[in-house]
């Protein structure tokens, strides 16, 4: 166990099941109800910036004609798909509540998981390069004199920020 | 026709506010230079003379702040005495406007608001000046740098966006008055503390920027700026709550946080300003990530430029239309001088920045801020992405898109679960590395804890997998939960570990003990308290997902069950006020057969101005640590003429409120110096806790010296 703690590897990998395991949750959701579901995937095309369900716009003139003609794609029986087709041929792209039409589209949720993933990695291999470099200063402790040069007001400020910032 | 020559006044303080600055910055930069070639023996002046101009400049930057006071003073003064040959105070009061009101006109439009940011910035500028001794060399510079700022906004108060101008025309015999969605009293405070936190952000970013560019040794720059950024944190932070409690408050579509883009400009420097504040310790303690931290006072002062580039060119579509204009190449412009000031600097003197030391284990406190900020700055840039993406897809695809609630949830809601996460593990790693015997003592009660209310929540109900509608929403919510219960834990058993050992030492009850640690080291046990607020701010947010609403046309009797509450309506009344015609329902609030509350949601006609004429719904709410019952008039079914009645059940919001009081304390704390203890009071503590371990060197009785 201590031998695992102690190791990078035991800790990208608890990460990695973590990161995993939330992207697994978040990919659930297909029991949700369908009106409720399009519903939130809309906006409200009156210009108050709301979701379309969630649209108090006093006595908005669009989002109940909206609502109505959600019901009556629905009760076509048309895919979900093919009802966020209708209402962005409609309304246009603006319509949707997030973008989810494919081709560039999937760059909005693609490229903040890679830069998170990119950037998480990134971490990991600055950590494991300074722990390198610093078994390598301890081993030359020649290299490893840098908090010794600083002059005794220095050392005693950074005594005090020492103190301030003990945890 | 000018009813009086105040707006006069105004233009040419603010003209005298300009040139006074222009010297700061010249006789400043040109001071500095002096200064640094007496000193290398290349300039033929003697150092005393460039000192001399150097106190010049410094002088003349306290006096710009009185002349920008003064034309803040005729705006207001232009305001309460109804001038309307003002363009400015034309458009944004009348003659009816509360008196709080109308002092708030000052920050209503964009001319005001844009005087509102040059005032604080002269007024944090007058505060750094007077304070020079602190160090006198890295202060210069400083002013200077902030003296470069202050001449942007200044010469586009004089040139872009004038806020004395004149209407053309016949004086109007009243104003079109402010608009009623912001005639409300957090509306007074938000915008000034939104700008205290925007503003206050220069003075570290001219601090940093100033140290780079003198070479400055140490890390003294950022024990001097530790104050300032702690205050512009606090300030930005209570500014964005203030918004959220406005838009739950007065917007009536129940909810605190749109993801509108001008809500995002405030969001993306509290990000990059909270991560600075976690890294900065680590150069602080152990002279690392000096690039980075310079960077990320660079980006954080760089994007309260770019949010407000935002609000105000209209580059994103946003709900708060009323502040665009188009100043907007005035920001671009400074953002890419500024960002070449930054980038220049940097490539000159970035061999000063060379880490001390060296990370010495992954389980430390170090790596744990380390993927703290990386949390944050991918929070960050989610939202500058999602804020971006639909210029970028109008570019590229030709249509623009919708970023709204949907895809900020799905993205920052997991990095806001780890972000608690690591709110709870990071204080209980030591710095350096941390034992395994360390991890173990730490880290048991905080996963009993979070395993218990896990446990606890599922036997309760909240089971994600029956939630078919709301599975996610359920899943992160237990998530969160149960998070907040190991982060409490960790931070209670932190207070009582060092509570007891004060205990020991002085021999005061435990409470008392608590304090006093807590008055020893207010900047780690005030962190604390932050982190406890965060986390309470979680448990609100998190409380969402259980969100009820009832929608139903009511009359006199009808009664409407949401939740533990019963709504019966008492009566329907119209009234006529001078500014607005008014529909009000009386609906009396039951729990069970116990009465609890009246309460009134009304819908208002503003008629009062002629550019603000609309309909506004007064959001009735009756407030518990449980839930919020909110209740709102949505209007009147045009077929039976009877009014619809909308009621939410929000659970738990009210600790979203009660978690930023909690961090503005614990920012309170954090910022009150520590006490240290006399040599006498030491020998009596010890005598008292002879043979106790020993907590450390900071104690109590006098007041530390402080830079």
């Amino acid at each position: 166990m201590r031998k695992a703690v102690a190791n990078p590897v035991f800790w990208a990998k608890t990460l990695q099941c973590a990161l995993l395991s939330l992207v697994v949750v978040a990919m659930l959701g297909a029991g949700e109800s369908r009106f409720d579901h399009l519903g939130h995937e809309l906006m409200c095309s009156c210009g108050c910036g709301q979701i379309l369900l969630e649209c108090n716009h006093v006595s908005c003139p669009d989002s109940p004609v909206m609502i109505r003609e959600l019901h009556a794609q629905l009760a076509s029986g048309a895919s979900d798909k093919a009802i966020l087709n209708w209402f962005v041929a409609k309304y246009g792209p603006t319509i949707l509540a997030a973008p989810i039409r494919g081709g560039f589209d999937d760059a909005a949720w693609i490229v903040p998981f890679t830069v998170f993933v990119l950037a998480t990695a990134g971490t990991f291999a600055i950590v494991w390069m300074w722990k390198r470099r610093y078994r390598t200063m301890v081993a030359a402790p020649a290299l490893a004199g840098a908090a010794a040069q600083l002059t005794p007001e220095e050392s005693a400020l950074r005594e005090r920020i020492r103190r301030e910032t003990e945890y | 026709m000018q009813a009086h020559p105040m707006p006069d006044f105004g233009s040419f303080c603010l003209l005298l506010g300009l040139i006074l600055t222009v010297y700061t910055f010249a006789a400043g930069s040109l001071a500095l230079w002096g200064a640094s070639a007496a000193g290398l023996r290349i300039a033929h002046r003697p150092a005393a003379l460039w000192n001399r101009l150097g106190e010049t400049a410094r002088r003349a930057g306290i006096a710009s702040f009185i002349a920008v006071a003064c034309a803040a003073f005729a705006l207001v003064w232009a305001a309460f005495t109804n001038d309307f040959s003002v363009e400015y105070i034309r458009a944004h009061s009348d003659i009816a406007l509360n008196p709080a009101y109308k002092f708030a006109t000052l920050w209503s439009g964009q001319e005001g608001s844009l005087l509102l940011w040059a005032g604080l910035l002269s007024g944090y500028g007058l505060v750094l000046r007077v304070r020079h001794r602190v160090d006198v060399r890295l202060t210069a510079f400083a002013s200077t740098i902030l003296a470069a700022i202050q001449i942007f906004f200044l010469l586009l108060l004089c040139v872009g966006a004038p806020p004395f101008s004149i209407h053309p025309g016949a004086v109007p015999a009243d104003g079109a008055g402010l608009n009623p969605l912001l005639q409300y009293p957090e509306m007074v405070m938000h915008p000034p503390l939104l700008y205290l936190g925007y503003v206050g952000f220069s003075v570290p970013f001219a601090f940093a920027l100033g140290a780079l560019m003198m070479r400055y040794p140490g890390e003294k720059w950022i024990h001097i700026t530790r104050r300032w950024t702690m205050v512009a944190w606090l300030f930005l932070t209570v500014g964005i709550f203030m918004g959220a409690h406005w838009a739950y408050s007065v917007l009536g579509w129940g909810g605190y946080w749109g993801w509108d883009p001008v809500e995002n400009a405030s969001l993306m420097p509290w990000l990059t300003g909270t991560a600075f504040l976690h890294s900065v310790m680590m150069q602080e303690k152990r002279g690392m990530m000096k690039n980075w931290n310079v960077w990320l006072i660079f980006s954080t002062f760089m994007l309260t430029i770019l949010g407000t580039l935002l609000t105000r060119s209209g580059l994103v579509s946003s709900v708060h239309a009323f502040a665009q204009s188009n100043i907007g190449a005035w920001f671009y412009t400074f953002i890419m001088i500024v960002l070449a000031v930054c980038l220049f600097t940097f490539f000159l003197q970035r061999d000063h920045l060379k880490s001390e030391n060296k990370l010495e284990s992954l389980v430390s406190r170090e790596s744990s801020f380390l993927f703290n900020n990386l949390i944050l700055l991918a929070a960050c840039f989610t939202v500058l992405w999602g804020t971006l993406f639909p210029v970028l897809s109008e570019y590229v695809q030709g249509s623009k898109v919708t970023m709204g609630a949907p895809f900020y949830n799905r993205v920052n809601i997991p990095i806001g679960l780890f972000l608690l996460f690591l709110t709870g593990i990071g204080p209980l790693l030591a710095w350096r590395s941390t034992s395994l015997r360390s991890i173990r003592r730490n880290f048991v009660l905080p996963s009993i804890a979070m395993a218990a209310m896990a446990i606890a929540l599922m036997i309760g109900g909240v089971r994600p997998w029956n939630d078919g509608d709301d599975m996610h929403a359920t899943f992160f919510s237990l998530m969160a939960f149960s998070l907040a219960a190991g982060v409490i834990t960790a931070i209670t058993e932190e207070f009582l570990r060092g509570a007891r050992v004060v205990r020991t030492q002085t021999g005061k009850n435990l409470l008392a003990s608590a304090v006093l640690l807590t008055r020893r080291n207010t900047r780690r046990y005030g962190g604390y308290i932050i982190h406890f607020g965060i986390v309470v701010m979680f448990i609100g947010i998190a409380g969402g997902a259980f969100n009820q609403s009832r929608e139903m046309e009511m009359s006199y009797g009808d009664q409407l069950s949401i939740g533990p509450y019963r709504l019966v309506c008492q009566s329907i009344t119209q009234d006529s006020k001078p500014e607005y015609d008014t529909d009000y329902a009386l609906l009396d609030v039951y729990r069970g057969n116990k009465y609890v509350t009246q309460l009134a949601p009304e819908l208002r006609e503003y008629f009062a101005g002629t550019d603000h004429q609309q309909q506004l719904t007064m959001v009735a709410l009756h407030s518990t640590a449980q839930s919020d019952l909110y209740v709102i008039f949505e209007g009147k079914n045009p077929d039976t003429g009877r009014p619809i009645i909308k009621a939410r059940l929000n659970p738990l919001i009210a600790w979203i409120w009660i978690g930023v009081l909690i961090v503005v304390a614990g920012t309170f704390v954090a910022l009150v110096p520590n006490l240290v203890r006399t040599a006498a009071r030491q020998r009596q503590e010890d005598l008292v806790g002879a043979g106790a371990p020993v907590l450390g060197a900071a104690g109590v009785l006098a007041k530390a010296p402080h830079a």
